[in-house]
């Protein structure tokens, strides 16, 4: 029963991990850009919802109507001015400048917020949970979490095969100049990428905060399971960034009920080793070598 | 109206000139040929024509419609479709879904008139049968179909062909010469870079030589390939004129 209920709550983790990671796989798998200001952004949603929504009459419960729209529109908007900017020149300088925007909205959080735990209220939600058998409990939120990761993955899955802005995406994916000359404004496209991602990591951050306490540095910490559970499933590969990040998920509570010390380091141990034995992650395609 | 008209249109690499003050008109409806050795500027040109490469100096125009300043895509929703020497397709993408984009982006048609043009380029260029295979799977000579198919399906007025026939057999270049020819018939004005002479030869009305960036020749095709500048660029001078002296 143990062994099954690693399983469960690693799987519920991973839905998590998943719903953080699909944004950085797309941004990735499109624009080829590593966004190191992934988790920082889930981290600002975060506290949007807890303190302007109210402010605009949202409670932080739907907070995610108003917020999960707005981070689309920023999305774009800091796509086609700084994001552009720096893939015009080369991809070193898209990941110094993520990387400068993670660093700037961490001291600015920590300077408007300070470095206090903050979390969303969700009343007496939090703590509910049903029981599946003695010793197995699953949390009433975490399997929401879980569910709309499976949905978003889902929705995005079609969406991309089978929508004409999907078709697009996927075509400056494979060749952003030979779109541009079959008529596809490329940045545009970028754009719409970038907007669906930080829509989805959006989401993830207000989930984030409604499970638990979350400050200006957790984006960081985030980020790299994010980015452990693209590389596990392979980028490219949305169904494999969900697998990835159940797999992470699990090999955390697997470390964890060994040695408590022993979660995090479980599950970089299964990054390395799926590393080491198929670089192109479990469902991602092998590319011919240079 | 000339459909394309260059002026003056220059530009460099570095110290390397690809274009050197180019003057040339297209008329609707023309099929003309460019040759000229390696490095002579000829894939270049079509960058400049396309929106790939910024123009240094000179004018462009379409239609009367100055070009150096429109995007890319914008020219090609304009009338201006262009294949690649190699071929690009979207690899991860359907044959028909290649040619999609081409008719919804390119020629800026939707739902069934889209996918009606899309097919229809399929169609012309006998690639229906795949229309749902891996674009990343097809050979050489249908990767070359499919890259005229989805410059086609943005329904252009100017189609520029760049080493389109490079690496077929000769069965397959008679095939596709027959379908360039049935394109420009229809009243597609095509410019074509092709070392493949005898496909060139038999499909333009018009021959441009160009070398070092520059047009050395611009006229009926035989004579072209006869006159003394164009032997001089491939030839050099030196064995010209030793082939004269014999």
């Amino acid at each position: 029963m143990t062994w099954l209920n690693i399983v469960i709550q690693g799987a519920l983790v991973g839905g998590f991990y998943a719903l953080f990671a699909c944004g950085l796989s797309l941004m990735f798998g499109v624009m080829k850009v590593i966004n190191l200001a992934h988790g920082d952004v889930a981290v600002v949603a975060g506290y949007t919802a807890v303190f302007l929504a109210p402010k605009f009459g949202v409670s932080p419960l739907w907070s995610f109507v108003v917020v999960v729209p707005v981070f689309a529109l920023l999305g774009y908007v800091v796509q086609r001015t700084l994001i552009q900017k720096s893939i015009d020149r080369d991809p070193f300088t898209t990941l110094l400048v993520t990387f400068g925007l993670s660093v700037l909205i961490e001291n600015l959080l920590l300077e408007v917020y300070t470095a206090n735990g903050q979390s969303i209220n969700i009343g007496s939600l939090i703590g509910s949970s049903f029981q599946l058998s003695s010793t197995i409990y699953i949390s009433y939120v975490s399997l929401v979490v879980l569910g709309v990761a499976v949905a978003v993955l889902g929705a995005l899955q079609i969406f991309l095969g089978h929508t004409k802005t999907g078709r697009l995406i996927r075509a400056v994916s494979d060749d952003r100049e030979a779109a541009q000359l079959s008529g596809a404004n490329y940045r545009h496209i970028f754009g719409i990428a970038a907007g669906i991602a930080f829509a989805t990591v959006a989401l993830a951050g207000i989930a984030y905060g409604m499970t638990t306490e979350f400050a200006p540095s957790s984006g960081v910490t985030n980020l790299i399971y994010a980015f452990e559970a693209v590389v596990v499933g392979g980028i490219g590969s949305l169904w494999g960034t969900l697998v990835g990040g159940i797999a992470i998920g699990i090999a955390q509570q697997l470390g964890e009920h060994i040695n408590p010390e022993y979660q995090v380091l479980a599950g970089n141990l299964l990054f390395l080793v799926v590393l080491a034995v198929r670089p192109n992650g479990l469902f991602g395609k092998k590319t011919a070598p240079s | 109206m000339p459909l394309l008209q260059l002026e003056h249109v220059s530009k460099k690499f570095g110290q390397v000139v690809v274009a050197d003050d180019i003057n040339f008109e297209l008329e609707e409806g023309e099929a003309v040929g460019i040759v000229g050795p390696n490095g002579a500027g000829k894939t270049s040109l079509f960058g400049i024509i396309s929106g790939d490469v910024r123009l240094y100096g000179g004018q462009i125009h379409f239609v009367g419609q100055a070009l150096e300043r429109m995007h890319p895509s914008v020219r090609c929703r304009s009338g201006i479709g262009r294949t690649y020497q190699v071929p690009r397709p979207f690899e991860n993408m359907t044959v028909f879904e290649n040619t999609l984009v081409g008719s919804q982006q390119g020629a800026v048609l939707r739902g069934r008139k889209s996918h009606e043009a899309a097919f229809s380029a399929l169609e012309r260029t006998g690639l229906s049968s795949l229309a749902n295979r891996a674009a990343g799977s097809l050979t050489l000579m249908q990767r070359k179909r499919l890259e005229l198919a989805r410059a086609l399906a943005t329904q252009p007025r100017l189609l520029l062909l760049d080493e389109i026939a490079g690496g077929l057999t000769d069965l397959e270049v008679t095939e596709l010469t027959g379908i360039i020819r049935s394109i420009n018939a229809e009243g597609v004005t095509i410019l074509w870079i092709e070392h493949v002479v005898r496909a060139l030869l038999s499909t333009v009305d018009r021959l441009l030589c160009l070398a070092s960036g520059a047009l050395v020749a611009d006229g009926e095709p035989r004579a072209v390939l006869a006159s003394e500048a164009v032997r001089r660029v491939y030839l050099g001078d030196r064995i010209l004129n030793e082939a004269m002296d014999s």
